[in-house]
């Protein structure tokens, strides 16, 4: 795990092109930010501007800064360089790999120990019900499998100091854990969601609207208790969900 | 006149990337033109006229789609001049992975589609390992891990290359393009030669003819206007 790191948001324009309500949001490590809004609002658009290291030079205008600085441009693209790991919220593979070859090869790419893909198996493997196995083709992975491992890449391979999040709640896999797992020790996590649970996660939640960041909410103490409150019926969900998923019967656990 | 040569395999995402790249362009100050080649048809030109922008269309039939970007280099790059633009577009039909229709004093860019898996750069030839730009497309489909492997995949073949990353839909990585383009070398036609070497066979590239200059070659060619005639013994 690199040092840590301070990531700064300086606000442009929305989609009618005037300037965004919010000008400047800055995230210290251990921070979990929300971003929430309605679909096409351009939640995804505000997680694309962090990941590229946007200078003014994306359709948004915004600015996105590392330790107060603007960063080097190799870091933008260089992998072995990158501040930011992804879980992004299209999650198909289609490369023609093994698991086991893809994990070697994007370690290799990172700078990383190949044979640090037993550990993301493993990892995955906690995090989906169907375990993976090293020979299986990615292709045939289901979409919990295949969010688990990129789950788990993202923990051992792909370490960054910043992990950006889009809409974990479809995934299919345990999304608390997966949250919990990701936010590491001192990292920064930005999450897109509209899922309560992980919403109320967040220490604070940028609202968009029409393409700009229109407000930012503090996660209050009420709310965090609500936030809690949601947790626990949400794992009551789960629990159901797995009775379910055994072949067995609901009665009398109500 | 700066002269950007757009190749890639058909679907992979050139016309809607250049779209974006063009009003990038355009915003930037620049004056760029379009001349879009295809093999048999394309209503492409529709797209690029909405933009406000200089375009012509070129059909190369039956003869080598390369081929006839490359006979045509030279009244595309007049056309442009007539038309007082500052870059010239020169959109290929981006069939053949046999060459690449990239001349030296131009900037060669490769699109090349995501979706299609890390071993396709390794399959693309000189189209690829020729440019000096490569785009991805489509990498909002796969996964972060995935476009890594990917790129990685791209510089094994291409070691010098500049890897952007692009999005038709979204226009990421449309504004970088435009700067890249906008610190490109000027077009020379007059000692302008390709790149890689044309495979052997019967056109006066075919037999090796790496000049741009319409005087060198010979058979039968087809115009930018479609006339054809035979020019020979």
């Amino acid at each position: 795990m690199s040092n840590p790191i301070k990531l700064t948001i300086i606000g442009g324009i929305n989609k009618d092109g005037t300037k965004e309500a919010i000008d400047r949001v800055e995230v210290s490590p251990g921070d979990i930010l929300g971003i929430v809004g309605p679909t096409g609002s351009g939640k995804s658009t505000l997680i694309d501007d962090i990941e590229q290291l946007a200078q003014g030079d994306t359709p948004t205008g915004r600015r996105i800064l590392i330790n107060d600085e603007e960063p080097d441009t190799k870091m933008r693209v260089d992998p072995r360089l990158k501040l930011i790991a992804q879980l992004s919220q299209n999650m198909h593979f289609l490369a023609d790999m093994t698991v086991s070859e893809f994990l070697q090869m994007h370690a290799r790419s990172r700078g990383k120990d190949p044979e640090l893909m037993h550990k993301v198996i493993e990892l995955a493997n906690t995090l989906t019900g169907e375990p993976i196995h090293e020979d299986d083709p990615l292709t045939v992975l289901s979409g919990g499998q295949s969010r688990s491992l990129m789950t788990a890449d993202i923990a051992v391979i792909s370490d960054s100091p910043i992990v950006l999040i889009d809409e974990i709640e479809n995934a299919g896999i345990k999304k608390q854990e997966a949250l919990e797992l990701l936010a590491g020790e001192g990292k920064i996590v930005v999450v897109v969601t509209h899922d309560p649970v992980l919403a109320l996660m967040a220490s604070r939640r940028i609202v968009i609207k029409n393409g700009g960041m229109n407000d930012i909410i503090t996660t209050s103490t009420e709310e965090k208790n609500v936030g809690d409150r949601v947790s626990e019926v949400d794992n009551w969900m789960m629990d159901l969900r797995e009775i379910i998923r055994r072949g067995e019967v609901v009665e009398g656990v109500v | 006149m700066k002269l950007v040569v757009v190749a890639g395999t058909p679907g992979s995402g050139k016309t809607s990337v250049l779209l974006h790249t063009i009003q990038a362009l355009k915003r930037r100050g620049n004056k760029p033109a379009v001349v879009k080649v295809d093999c048999l048809w394309t209503d492409d030109d529709k797209r690029f006229a909405r933009l406000e922008v200089p375009i012509r269309v070129g059909l190369a039939r039956d003869m080598c789609p390369d081929h006839f970007t490359i006979y045509n280099t030279e009244p595309m790059l007049q056309w442009a001049e007539e038309e007082g633009a500052n870059v010239l577009l020169n959109e290929t039909a981006g069939l053949c992975l046999r060459c690449a229709p990239y001349p030296d004093s131009c900037l060669a860019v490769c699109v090349i589609d995501v979706t299609t898996g890390p071993n396709t750069p390794l399959k693309v030839g000189p189209l690829l390992t020729t440019a000096d730009i490569v785009v991805m497309t489509k990498g909002d489909i796969v996964s972060q891990a995935e476009r890594e492997v990917f790129r990685e995949r791209v510089l094994e073949v291409n070691p010098e290359c500049m890897v952007v990353e692009a999005n038709g839909l979204s226009g990421k990585g449309a504004i970088e393009l435009a700067e890249l383009i906008e610190e490109g070398i000027e077009a020379d036609v007059e000692d302008m030669t390709l790149r890689y070497n044309p495979p052997l066979a019967i056109c006066t590239l075919c037999s090796g003819e790496k000049r741009v200059e319409r005087k060198y070659h010979m058979g039968v060619l087809r115009h930018l206007d479609g006339f054809m005639e035979y020019k020979g013994e």
